[in-house]
């Protein structure tokens, strides 16, 4: 229990961190931030009182601190271009952006659960090797050339999909996932390498090991051996590595959701960087940091209730 | 920790013939300026979004501009970017994960916190953002910009390598000779921590030209009218239907780079006997 209230306290540092960093980074822009807000043609009482309004006038951290204080309860401010919450904004987003990556990671581990287990069975044979040359060309393959390749063919050449437009899963779940499809195998190309090799290498130790030798010896097939004796203690690994990737792929969603012009939380984030909205582009890297940071302390827990023996054990580095 | 010697094979034709297209391209990319290529901003190279010709290898862009020459100059950037990121965070991080692991003491956890922090963002969003604030365009800002995203990993594995070679009997034996730290660190214990960084840097090099591309795909990278990658995969994207070659062909040399890269780093790897994993 003391072991994850540590955890539990460097995760709310480290938050705290990252919003102060991002925080004052903003806050130290070259330009007046008023400026931005109302333009060139602006007149000087009206900076002012905008001054006034966004409390620019007060030290980083006084700022910082009323920001935080604000963020807490929900309240990111308002963006200075659209005028609109920056909360609520984030809120309309979100949804297609969780879908889009959950897609991406349940493309990943379908293709490379199977290819791990292949590789592993037969290791060294042909297939292996080829397997694992497949998976080094995946790993040279930026998601964002296999999101313009895909585009060319399948939605361009072929015309099967839309190149662009996003399907609320509300509305019509089918088409929704339709309509994230390309944009999922894009980003989900990227860590099906990783996530095959690290898997592979675990199924081999595992293999090894003396329980894997007595359900052999009971006679068990090898699927079954695999499905209920393997794949479980092998995965920590793999899981491990999903949260990590979780980085990667929010990162990757900045330029696939660019490519496919689909109204998610990357595209919000580049956007803000366009528009200098800067309210908007502190909101959303705190929201996509939090999301990325809570996911990985979250797959911590989860590796606990996979292999009960990493409770106990407090895990270097 | 156990470094198998038995592999001492040759390199294989694989990692050869990925030398050779990085010498071969970085030659062109030094020497371009020599090398009777078109000027790459020249708009009367060739007709617009031609096909390759005897006059222009590998096709034109939109504006007519000779996409050979564009995709060389666009090399410069990636490469510059990519070995010199990789050597900022190797040398920074290493530094730091090297002190803190060997010290250990608040300097550790003051590096390893920091490292937690650089870790928290999202990679690309670090690098988009570093540019963005900034506000400047200048090559020395997106190698920064990319250095950043590889400093937290680099403390972080440098350090739990020097914690297991700290411990070993000879840097022991040389401390209780009464060596100075400074010797024990820059003798006994960098020479054991550089192969494995060398590695990860031909690894991180990859991830560096990829991120490079990802940031001039979305015109944060080197300004215009200099060549990149990324920033002629975004130009050529509209008119993807009239003509493919200003989309291919960077984006071919990309992949060829990335795919070079992985493929040494792979090797390297597989030599030493370890897999470093996701860097």
């Amino acid at each position: 229990m003391r072991h994850w209230t540590t955890r539990l306290v460097r995760l709310v540092a480290v938050l705290l961190a990252v919003t102060a960093a991002s925080f004052s980074m903003i806050s130290l822009l070259p330009g007046d931030l008023a400026t931005s807000v109302l333009g060139a043609n602006s007149t000087a009482e009206d900076r002012q009182q905008v001054r006034e309004e966004l409390h620019l006038d007060d030290p980083i951290p006084v700022r910082y601190v009323r920001w935080i204080g604000d963020a807490v309860q929900g309240d990111l401010g308002i963006s200075y271009r659209t005028k609109q919450p920056v909360a609520e904004a984030l809120g309309e987003r979100m949804g297609l952006t969780i879908q889009l990556v959950l897609m991406a990671q349940l493309f990943a581990l379908l293709l490379a659960v199977p290819m791990a287990v292949a590789g592993a069975l037969k290791q060294g044979s042909i297939l292996d090797r080829a397997l694992s040359a497949v998976q080094l060309a995946m790993m040279a393959t930026p998601g964002y050339l296999v999101a313009i390749a895909l585009m060319i063919v399948f939605a361009v050449k072929l015309g099967w999909f839309d190149t662009t437009g996003f399907v609320r899963f509300t509305d019509s779940p089918w088409g929704s996932l339709r309509s994230l499809l390309l944009p999922a195998i894009a980003l989900g190309l990227e860590p099906v390498a990783m996530y095959a090799r690290v898997l592979r290498t675990d199924l081999v130790s595992t293999f090894d090991q003396d329980f894997m030798w007595l359900a052999r010896a009971k006679g068990n097939s090898t699927r079954r051996i695999v499905l209920r004796h393997a794949l479980r203690p092998s995965s920590l690994g793999v899981v491990t590595l999903t949260g990590i990737s979780l980085g990667r792929m929010i990162g990757g969603t900045v330029l696939v959701e660019s490519i496919f012009a689909l109204p998610g939380l990357g595209r919000f984030t580049i956007e803000s960087i366009a528009n200098r909205d800067f309210q908007a582009l502190q909101g959303a890297v705190v929201v996509l940091t939090v999301a990325f940071v809570g996911v990985n302390f979250i797959v911590d827990i989860l590796l606990g209730v996979i292999d009960p023996r990493t409770r106990a054990v407090e895990r270097a580095a | 920790m156990s470094r198998r010697s038995s592999d001492r094979k040759g390199l294989g034709p694989v990692v050869w013939i990925s030398i050779g297209w990085l010498v071969l391209l970085g030659g062109a990319a030094l020497l371009v300026d020599v090398l009777p290529f078109f000027d790459p901003s020249d708009t009367r190279a060739g007709i617009p979004l031609s096909v390759p010709t005897s006059q222009n290898w590998l096709g034109t862009d939109q504006l007519g501009r000779d996409l050979l020459s564009r995709t060389v100059h666009g090399a410069r950037v990636s490469m510059a970017v990519g070995i010199a990121a990789v050597i900022l965070s190797s040398i920074v991080g290493g530094a730091v994960g090297l002190l803190s692991g060997y010290f250990r003491r608040a300097l550790e956890g003051v590096s390893l916190f920091t490292a937690d922090v650089l870790m928290a963002f999202p990679t690309m969003l670090l690098a988009a953002s570093i540019v963005a604030f900034t506000d400047s365009r200048g090559l020395a800002t997106v190698v920064l910009a990319i250095a950043l995203i590889y400093f937290g990993p680099t403390i972080r594995i440098v350090r739990a390598l020097t914690l297991t070679i700290s411990t070993r009997e000879y840097v022991v034996a040389a401390r209780s000779l009464g060596a100075r730290h400074g010797r024990v660190l820059w003798r006994e214990v960098m020479p054991n921590v550089i192969p494995t960084l060398m590695s990860m840097m031909i690894v991180a090099m990859a991830g560096a030209v990829i991120a490079e591309g990802g940031l001039a795909y979305l015109n944060l990278s080197v300004a215009p009218p200099t060549a990149t990658w990324g920033s002629m995969i975004a130009a050529g994207k509209p008119k993807i239907e009239q003509s493919l070659y200003p989309v291919l062909v960077p984006g071919a040399a990309l992949f060829l780079t990335v795919l070079a890269l992985t493929l040494i780093g792979d090797a390297i790897q597989k030599r030493h006997g370890r897999d470093l994993g996701a860097v």
